[in-house]
This record gives structure tokens, C-alpha cells and sequence, in this order.
């Protein structure tokens, strides 16, 4: 029942904001947010790490399909939620000093795409979850178009039809992959016990993999996310970047490592270097920006390339690391995101080099930007250090050489952040930036939260793998064991 | 004393800083300066009380361990919050909260009056904290926590006056400059975890002493680490961060950049002196390395006109002879020169900053001089801490400098002469310093010769304290020639392996008179230049020829952004402008403007005309009958 909850609540919550008055649109959204949270909460206390999957609900749905509606928890589906659900409110009640139009309509929006995002991330059929996919994409589209700034149409139209293109060659394999058990279905059990010939996996997991590294993105299929990030209402960013890219990175957990393992062990070197080369690539870049948001954007792409690296390593060491990482990725990003909002709001621009000397006027806001930075970077005691060392630790494992790319990030992330946190915040104030003041209690209600679930997680990342470590082990045996199989 | 009062104590340690520093944080606005300054330095001298105690208690039992909880453990790697104190790291706790208490002191007089005043004691807190987890660690990657936190309140540190976009710059190159270090040595430690299967040290050195050498794998784990020594500890390449250090407070520069945080390479490698000890090339490389940079910063050091910046130079100096003891096998003379160098060098940059202080922030020697008059103790303690620092006998770096040039004359009497030839650099720059600084006529403006006052007790007293300990710290390791019987060196041998050479007793004479008759030549050359001669450095412009050089740091800065900052910068346009947002997303949309021009095209086909339908038709039925046909 928790599972199905999860779902329905948000989706129901944002449905019903429609009818409701504008008002007091933030405030009910975040209610909704909120109790999304308390039943994620719940479910946790609730969930045994080493009993599978869990809070099962399983119907026939479509039977001429063979689709079910089948919807549970693993471990891995656990850790999703618990960062899919503590960003929401957050995102929600980052916005509450911005006055959207039409308020009831975009938070509505917020709330189906968080309740499509949660379908993603607990169905068990994969027609369910393709239908999850592509819901969790129709309001961000519309949040992107209606509330963001610049040629919004263009850059939309660009983000909807790229990562759309993606998912219809996964739609035409999902279909393929239902047709070759005995009876039709695409239930993960049968999806899981296919035994698929291994030059038919390659096509298989081209098209699987085109729809995820677009998602993601992965190095060269990134180019709609700088401007989408940039030109995005804040909490749509948040919300892209937080969790909705992490829809790509855990479906190549439960839909491709499991499910064509000969084409990923043959191929998914291939993968690992672009994205590594792209953590590189997109720090680069990153150091060159002179809009704030622009460069977080960027910085983004190179935290999900070494994600995406270590996942296709396809060790304990790698998945274990990417789930530590994608809870720390969400986190970082948000604060990152709101600093820039913070910014924006005052000086209705990102321009790095339109800042400076802001610590002056505002140390609070200065130490806990510091903070979220240092997290970036991945310091140790962050939330982002256990994370990056396993996954660097897993990449290194399979070739130094790569992960000499995907490891550039280290210096390179410490170049674009401190430079540009250099420019903003420090040095003597100029006399656009003299009047801006410490932040108030509402940015503090967001940031302090972001700061100590930074420290939570660095402490004690064990919270997460702890959680995973069962539902890992399972996917990485099912693959060594088909390797071994079909060998 | 029952275990659980040594755990208490043992964790007490570092947990008495960090308090401290969350004290500042939380209340920073209700402590009012004194009250700021005297309990953060009060939590520091209490941790080494207890770091004493510790170090009573560790006569009777050889290590105390304290295991906290695990922090991660995933593929076979469990890290665990836990720490490991044995003779190495009990040395390093007292030198770290001892000298760090006494800087603490001397900063409440040093800082006295700055507005960020509460803050700079925060970072210092913090910074114990993080430099004794360093040491206190049981496994690499809690010591690699200590590692990055130091690296961390080091770039808080310079960056102190944040308001000066130069320090920021200087705080900046810091830390990339660290990370760099910090990646080679995360890759070796990945290197070392394949290797050993764990990361701790008792476990390492288990796995080392069990598993038949594989050496190809040992000299590459070793190279790595030793990257990420030269990182931390400024040895070449990556030395260039230490000079634009100085930007920092003083005090920041004599605890930080001097006496311990430098130190954190040389402290790794002798933890680690098992692994290095099997991969004999990293040996020789650290050896090459370390005199390379002993000679080359100390040549810097002879044209720098910067107080501070010379001693900084002096620091990469010193730092690279103790990486050249390393080189030899000698662990032991490297960490006993490591000591001695904190008390002498703490001391060179606190007694300086005390001049500092006293001209009202004048940093530059030729605007100094005679200032033996002026300011008294100061003049007295600069000079003992020059005297430790050439080596003269019997001040401490005399036996500290001595023990390191017997252990290279036992691998070759050449690199004997090398690593004095570096020791030589040292006597003839720091007497320049001292001369031109505390003898001759003054050459200050007069509105600055009026204000020049003695330091206060509060600085002076940490400054007395120092310098006992810089002409008394060679008796920490007397050799058997004065009837010493090495006592560190035998302190440590449970962690460092005791590989003592003997040497005919009349060759070892012989070298250290040597060695003595030489630098009481070069004072004498220095002191006619500098002191009899009253030679004052020319003004920058007039520096011609190698000085000009040397006065320039050898253009390294500027070498390195030629060929790395810039071209990498310079790539990152390239990568963006032309790259990402022409040939990538040039295809990206060319796709979609493609996939429309022949839907447009398409669209033509379309004409409504019933004839034309037809004819298609028609023409598809015929190619359709041909297909069958044919088949």
C-alpha cells in the first residue's frame, strides 16, 4: 500500500491543487510534499533491507500485453525514494518567496511530475514504468515552457524532443523484449530471466542506452541541458537536475546491467570512457562560464559522468558508490541551485563577474555556500567523498587510464568552484552588490537542512549502502551469472 | 591506567579543538575577543596535557587503539572511524598541540584588534583538529580526512583577509595546487587497497610483510603517494602554492606552512616506510626530489627581499632535505629534523612577525635594519633560531642536519657534499636576513622608526618558550660520538625499523668538523658581506644577471601559466565555443533542421492532384509485379 501511496499521493495532491485556490498553492503543495515525505519515512522503518522486494502491489492490467501493475521496493528503489522525496519539499519551500503565475498550476505540476518520478522508481513492469518515464516528462515540459526565461520554446522544444527520441527506441525495444518470453510480458521477473542472444543485446542495449544517456546526460548527448538548466525556473532545475536525472542513472542499474550484461560487458567500456571523458569535458567548460548557473549546469553533466563510470564497472564497490553518489548529487545541486536562485533574486542575473564581496554583508550565507561547495568538490566528511572515492576506487579498478579522466573532476571541480566562489563572494563589495543583505529565515529553513544532510551523509554514508548493499549484490549476480551462462 | 580512561583521553584529543571551534561557530557574536582568544588556546594547551599523559602511558603498552564505529565498508573495504596512537604518532601529537598552543598564545597579541579575530581562532581550532586526525588515524583514508581538512583550513587561512582578491588567489592556488597531490594519492591508495586488500595500516603492513613483493606494483603505489607528499609538503613541482602562502597571517605561517601541515608528506611516508622501503627506485626518486628542491628553493631563498617569503623558501628548503633523509633510508633523521625544524622555524616566523608587528606590517628587509636596538627579545630569539637553523653546533639543527648528512654519506660521499652544499644555502641567506634586518642602520621612514616597539609579553613569552626548545631539541637524538644514545631513533623503532650503520668514529668526526668548518666559513663570508660591508639588496630594477633569476623564483609562476593554466583555460574556450556549441549541438540541431527540410520536401508530394496519385500508383503496382517476378 506504502508503494502504491507514493504514487497516488502527489499525483492526486497536484491533480486536486487545479480545483483549489491560488493562494495558498505553495503552502499546500508543500503539505503534500511533506506527508509524501512522512510516508517515505514510513516505509523506511518499515523496510527490511535483506528481505527484496517489498510493499508489493500486483494486478493484471492490460492482459492482451501480458502488462501488470506491478509496483514494490527493493533497496534500490528505497534509496531513490528517500532522495526523490526529502528534495521535494525542499524544492517546494525554496520557492515559497517567488511568485509564480498561475501558482496552483505549477505546483501542481511539481507534484504529479515528483508522483511520475516515484512510479519510476518502483515499478516492476517495465510498460508501467516506460508510462512512469514519459509522465514525469510532460510537466517538466510545461514548467520549462510556461515559467522560464529566455526562448523558452526553442530550448524546450530541444528538451522534449531529444529526450523523447531517446525513450521511442526504448519504447521499440521494451515491445521487442515483451514478445520473446513463452507468454507475452514485460514483467521484470521474465524481463530478468530472458536469456537473450548476445548479438541481438547489443541492439537492445543501444536503444535502452541512447534514452539514458540523453536523460542523464552522458557525454556527447548533453547539449539540451546547459540552457534547459539555465533558463529554467529555479525549482525545475532543481527538480531536473535533483532527481530527474537520476530516473536515467538507476534505470541503467535495473534495466540494462541485469538485462543485457553480454552487450555490457562487451560494450559498456565504450560508455564508461565517453563518460569519463565527459567529466573531463564538462569541467573544461565549467571553468569558463560567466553565468553561475550555466556553470553548475556543467558541473552537473561531470558529476553524473563519473556516476555513470562507476556504474559501468558493474562492482559492488561501483553501484554501491553510485547510490551514495546520485543521494549526495541530488543534495549538492539543490543548495548549489538555490544559491544561485538567492543571487538571482537580488540581482536578476548569474553574472560571476557582476558579484564580489558578498561575505561582507552576508557570512551566514557565505559559510553555508562554502559548505555546499566543499561538498561539491567532494571533501571528505561531505556527503560527496565516500561516494566519489568508491566510485574513482571502481573505475580505477577496471583501467587507470580512464579514471585519470574520470578523476580530473577532483582538481578541475576544486578550479571552476573556488574561482567562482572567489569572484561572488569575496573580495570588496562593488556598488551594485553593497546592498545586499544576510539571508532570512526562509533561505535558512532551506539551506541549514542541505547543510546538515551533507554532514548526515558524510558521517555515516552507510545509511545508504546499508539500505542497497542486498539489492546490489542480487543485480550484480544475476549479470555474472548470465555472463557465465553464455560463455 | 584502565583502557577505558586511555580511550576516553586518547579521544579527547582531537575532540577538544573541534569543541573549541564549534563554540566559535555557535557563539561567535557573544565572546567577546579576550574571552575567544584564551579558550581556544585553552582547549589546544589541554589536548597536550593529554597528549603528555598519552605519551607517559605509552611507555608501558606500544600502541593504544580506539575504534569509534565503521564509517563505510563496501566490496571487501571497510573504513572505520579509528585511531592508532604509537611512539610515531604520540611525537607528532606533542609537537602539533605543544607548538600549536604556543602560536595560539602568541596570536591573541598578533591578531589583537582585527575585526575577523573570533573567526581566526575558529579556523585554527578547526585545524588542529583535522592536523591530529591526520596522525591519530589507524588507516589511510581517515588520515586522507586529516589530510584534506588541513588542506582546507590552509586555504581559510590565507584567504584570511578575504577582502584582498590577491590572498584569495594565493588561498586558491593552494588547495588546486594540494589537489593535485590528492588525486595521485587517492589513486595510489586505490593501487595499494587492489594490492593489500585493505587500507589500514597495521593491515597493510601485515599484507606487505606476507605477500612475495611484487615491485613493479610497490614503486608505482609509492610513486603515487609520494605525489601527494609533494603536494602537501611543496617539494618540486608542485611546490609554487608554499611562497604565495605567506599571504596569510603570520601565526598561520609559522604553524601551518612551517611546523606541522608542511610536514603531513614526510609523516605519511615514514607511516608508510614498510612500502617504501621495498620499491628502492621511489627511494632514489624522493632522494632526487628532495636535494633537487633543497638546493633550489634555498638558491631562491639568497635574492628573495621579503621576509616571510624567504623564510618560505627556507621551508621548501628544509622540507626537501628531510624528503632527501627519506631517500637515504634514514626515517628516523628525517622525522628528528622534522622537530627540530618546527621549533626553529616556528620560531624564525613567529620573532619575524614580532618585527613585522613592530614596523606596522613593514615585510620588507630593505626598509629594516638595526633593529637589535629597537626590539631586544626579538632580536635575541631570531638569532638563537638562525644559529639552530645553519646548523651551528651545538644548536639543534646542528645534530638534526648532522644525522641526515651521515646517513647520505653512507649511500656516497658525493651526495654528503650535495646535502651540505644545500645546508651552505641556508647559513649564507638566513645570515643576510638577520644582518640586514637586526644590524646596520635603520632605513625606515621615521613616522615608522618612531612607533618601533618591543612586542608585548603575550608574544614575546611564546617566543622565549620557542626558542629553548630550538637550541635544546638536539638532545632529543644525541649520537653515541657525544655519548647520546639516539633516544628517538630507538623511540621509534617500533614503528620505524632500527637499521643503524656503523661508522668508523674518526670518519664521522671528521665529516661533522668538515661540515662545521664550512659553515663558520660561509658566516664568515656573509657576515663581512652583510654585517661589516653594511651591503643592502638593490631595489628590484637594478638586480641584473642570475640574481634577476633567482629574484624572479626562476619564472616558475609564470612557466607554469604559460604551459598549463593558460593552454588548459584556453582549451576549455575551445571546448565550449566550438565544440559543445558548434560541432555537438551543430549536430544535434542539424539533425532536427535535416528531419525537417524533408518533411518539407515530402509535403511536396502531396500536390491533391488525382492524376499524379494515380500515375504513383500505378508505377508502385509495376515495381511490385517486377519484385515477384523477379524473386
Amino acid at each position: 500500500m506504502f508503494t502504491l501511496l507514493l504514487i497516488l499521493l502527489p499525483i492526486v495532491a497536484g491533480l486536486a491543487m487545479l480545483m483549489l485556490p491560488q493562494q495558498q498553492a505553495k503552502q499546500i503543495a508543500l503539505i503534500a510534499a511533506l506527508a509524501t515525505l512522512g510516508v517515505t519515512v514510513a516505509t523506511y522503518f518499515q523496510f527490511d533491507p535483506k528481505a527484496g522486494t517489498q510493499f508489493v502491489t500486483d494486478v493484471p492490467w492490460i492482459n492482451m500485453l501480458g502488462v501488470r501493475f506491478h509496483i514494490g521496493i527493493d533497496g534500490i528503489s528505497m534509496v531513490m525514494l528517500i532522495l526523490s522525496n526529502i528534495l521535494a519539499p525542499l524544492i517546494i519551500l525554496s520557492s515559497f518567496k517567488d511568485n509564480y503565475n498561475n501558482a496552483r498550476l505549477f505546483y501542481g505540476l511539481m507534484l504529479v511530475m515528483q508522483g511520475a518520478m516515484n512510479g519510476v522508481f518502483v515499478s516492476m513492469d517495465m510498460f508501467l514504468y516506460y508510462i512512469f518515464w514519459e509522465l514525469a516528462l510532460i510537466p517538466a515540459y510545461f514548467l520549462v515552457l510556461w515559467w522560464g526565461k529566455g526562448e523558452t520554446s526553442k530550448i524546450t522544444f530541444k528538451f522534449f524532443i531529444y529526450t523523447l527520441f531517446g525513450s521511442l527506441f526504448m519504447l521499440v525495444a521494451i515491445i521487442w523484449l515483451s514478445l520473446q518470453g513463452a507468454t507475452n510480458s514485460t514483467d521484470i521477473s521474465s524481463v530478468y530471466a530472458l536469456q537473450i542472444p548476445a548479438e541481438t543485446q547489443l541492439y537492445i542495449f543501444l536503444a535502452f542506452m541512447l534514452a539514458y544517456a540523453i536523460k542523464i546526460p552522458v557525454f556527447p548527448f548533453h547539449t539540451w541541458q546547459p540552457d534547459t538548466y539555465t533558463f529554467s525556473p529555479s525549482p525545475a532545475t532543481m527538480l531536473l537536475s535533483g532527481v530527474m536525472l537520476k530516473m536515467g542513472l538507476y534505470s541503467v542499474i535495473r534495466w540494462i546491467l541485469p538485462v543485457v550484461p553480454d552487450a555490457v560487458n562487451e560494450y559498456g567500456k565504450i560508455i564508461m570512457v565517453l563518460a569519463a571523458v565527459g567529466v573531463f569535458y564538462a569541467s573544461a567548460i565549467a571553468w569558463v562560464q560567466k553565468d553561475l548557473k550555466r556553470l553548475f549546469a556543467y558541473s552537473s553533466i561531470a558529476h553524473v559522468g563519473l556516476i555513470t563510470a562507476g556504474i559501468l564497472t558493474v562492482s559492488e564497490m561501483g553501484l554501491q558508490g553510485s547510490m551514495v553518489q546520485m543521494m549526495a548529487h541530488g543534495i549538492n545541486v539543490v543548495g548549489l541551485f538555490y544559491v544561485c536562485q538567492i543571487l538571482y533574486r537580488k540581482f536578476n542575473s548569474h553574472d560571476i563577474n557582476a558579484f564580489g564581496g558578498l561575505r561582507l554583508n552576508a557570512p551566514l550565507f557565505a559559510g553555508l555556500y562554502l559548505v555546499i561547495m566543499l561538498a561539491s568538490v567532494a571533501l571528505p566528511l561531505t556527503n560527496a567523498f565516500p561516494g566519489e572515492f568508491m566510485l574513482l576506487n571502481s573505475v580505477y579498478a577496471v583501467n587507470p587510464w580512464i579514471c585519470l579522466f574520470a578523476g580530473s573532476g577532483v582538481i578541475l571541480g576544486a578550479v571552476y568552484m573556488f574561482t567562482s566562489y572567489q569572484k561572488v563572494m569575496l573580495g570588496e563589495l562593488n556598488n551594485k552588490t553593497n546592498s545586499f543583505t544576510e539571508i532570512d529565515s526562509l533561505d535558512k529553513w532551506v539551506l541549514i537542512p542541505i547543510v546538515i544532510l551533507i554532514f548526515v551523509f558524510g558521517l555515516y554514508p552507510s545509511f545508504i549502502t546499508n539500505i542497497s548493499e542486498d539489492a546490489v549484490k542480487g543485480i550484480i549476480q544475476i549479470y555474472q551469472t548470465k555472463i557465465g551462462v553464455s560463455i | 591506567m584502565s583502557q577505558n580512561t586511555l580511550n576516553i583521553i586518547t579521544l579527547l584529543i582531537p575532540a577538544l579543538p573541534l569543541l573549541g571551534f564549534f563554540i566559535h561557530i555557535f557563539f561567535k557574536n557573544k565572546i567577546s575577543e579576550k574571552l575567544a582568544g584564551i579558550h581556544a588556546s585553552m582547549w589546544v594547551a589541554l589536548s597536550f596535557v593529554l597528549s603528555l599523559v598519552l605519551f607517559n602511558q605509552l611507555q608501558s603498552v606500544e600502541v593504544i587503539h580506539v575504534q569509534l564505529c565503521n564509517w563505510f565498508s563496501v566490496g571487501g573495504l571497510t573504513i572505520p572511524f579509528a585511531f592508532q596512537i604509537d611512539h610515531l604518532s604520540i611525537i607528532m601529537m606533542m609537537v602539533i598541540t605543544g607548538v600549536g598552543s604556543l602560536i595560539h598564545v602568541y596570536s591573541i597579541g598578533y591578531m589583537h584588534g582585527d575585526e575577523g579575530f573570533n573567526r581566526f581562532f575558529s579556523y585554527l581550532n578547526l585545524f588542529i583538529f583535522f592536523m591530529l586526525t591526520l596522525v591519530m588515524a589507524n588507516n589511510y583514508i581517515l588520515m586522507f580526512v586529516g589530510w584534506e581538512g588541513v588542506g582546507l583550513c590552509s586555504y581559510l587561512l590565507i584567504g584570511f583577509w578575504y577582502k584582498n582578491q590577491e590572498y584569495n588567489k594565493a588561498a586558491n592556488k593552494a588547495f588546486i595546487m594540494n589537489r593535485i597531490g590528492d588525486l595521485a594519492m587517492l589513486f595510489g591508495l586505490f593501487l595499494l587497497f587492489q594490492y593489500a586488500g585493505t587500507l589500514t595500516f597495521d593491515g597493510v603492513n601485515e599484507s606487505v610483510s606476507r605477500i612475495v613483493p611484487d615491485e613493479n606494483m610497490l614503486t608505482a603505489i609509492t610513486i603515487l603517494l609520494f605525489i601527494g607528499a609533494c603536494g602537501k609538503s611543496a617539494q618540486l613541482p608542485l611546490y609554487t602554492w608554499l611562497p604565495d602562502a605567506m599571504a596569510g597571517p603570520t601565526p598561520v605561517s609559522a604553524l601551518i606552512h612551517a611546523a606541522t601541515m608542511v610536514t603531513a608528506g614526510i609523516y605519511m611516508i615514514v607511516r608508510s616506510n614498510l612500502l617504501f622501503s621495498l620499491a628502492p627506485f621511489t627511494l632514489e626518486i624522493i632522494m632526487v626530489v628532495g636535494i633537487v628542491t633543497a638546493i633550489f628553493a634555498g638558491s631562491i631563498a639568497l635574492k628573495q627581499n621579503d621576509i616571510k617569503k624567504v623564510l618560505a623558501y627556507s621551508t621548501v628548503s628544509q622540507l626537501g632535505l628531510m624528503f632527501f633523509a627519506i631517500g637515504v633510508g634514514a626515517y628516523e633523521a628525517a622525522m628528528f629534523h622534522l622537530i627540530t625544524h618546527a621549533f626553529f622555524k616556528a620560531l624564525l616566523f613567529l620573532s619575524a612577525g614580532s618585527v613585522i608587528h613592530g614596523l606596522g606590517g613593514e615585510q620588507d628587509i630593505r626598509k629594516m635594519g638595526g633593529l637589535d636596538k629597537r626590539m631586544k627579545i626579538t632580536h635575541w630569539v631570531f638569532g638563537f633560531g638562525v644559529l639552530a637553523i645553519m646548523a651551528v653546533p651545538p644548536f639543534s639543527g646542528f645534530f638534526s642536519k648532522d644525522s641526515i648528512l651521515i646517513a647520505a654519506y653512507h649511500i656516497s660521499p658525493v651526495l654528503w657534499v650535495i646535502g651540505l652544499f644545500a645546508g651552505l644555502l641556508t647559513v649564507y641567506y638566513m645570515m643576510r636576513v638577520y644582518a640586514v634586518v637586526f644590524r646596520g642602520d635603520e632605513r625606515m621612514s621615521a613616522e615608522v622608526s618612531k612607533h618601533i616597539h618591543e612586542s608585548p609579553r603575550v608574544i614575546t613569552t611564546p617566543l622565549i618558550v620557542l626558542t629553548v626548545l630550538a637550541i635544546f631539541g638536539g638532545l632529543l637524538n644525541i649520537p653515541h660520538l657525544f655519548g647520546g644514545n639516539k633516544m628517538m631513533m630507538h623511540y621509534l623503532s617500533p614503528v620505524v625499523p632500527m637499521d643503524e650503520k656503523h661508522m668508523a668514529m674518526n670518519t664521522e668526526i671528521m665529516l661533522m668538523i668538515i661540515a662545521s668548518v664550512a659553515i663558520f666559513l660561509t658566516i664568515y663570508f656573509a657576515h663581512l658581506k652583510y654585517k661589516i660591508k653594511k651591503t643592502v639588496p638593490e631595489a628590484d630594477a637594478q638586480i641584473t644577471g642570475f640574481g634577476k633569476v633567482l629574484n624572479h623564483k626562476y619564472y616558475i609562476d609564470e612557466l607554469y601559466n604559460a604551459i598549463v593554466v593558460k593552454p588548459l583555460n584556453m582549451f576549455g574556450n575551445f571546448l565550449y565555443k566550438i565544440i559543445d556549441l558548434q560541432v555537438i549541438d551543430g549536430f544535434v540541431n542539424g539533425t532536427a533542421r535535416f528531419s525537417a527540410y524533408c518533411s518539407s520536401q515530402l509535403k511536396n508530394i502531396q500536390t491533391g492532384a488525382v492524376s499524379f496519385y494515380l500515375f504513383a500508383m500505378a508505377l508502385g503496382m509495376v515495381g511490385i509485379l517486377l519484385l515477384i517476378i523477379l524473386m
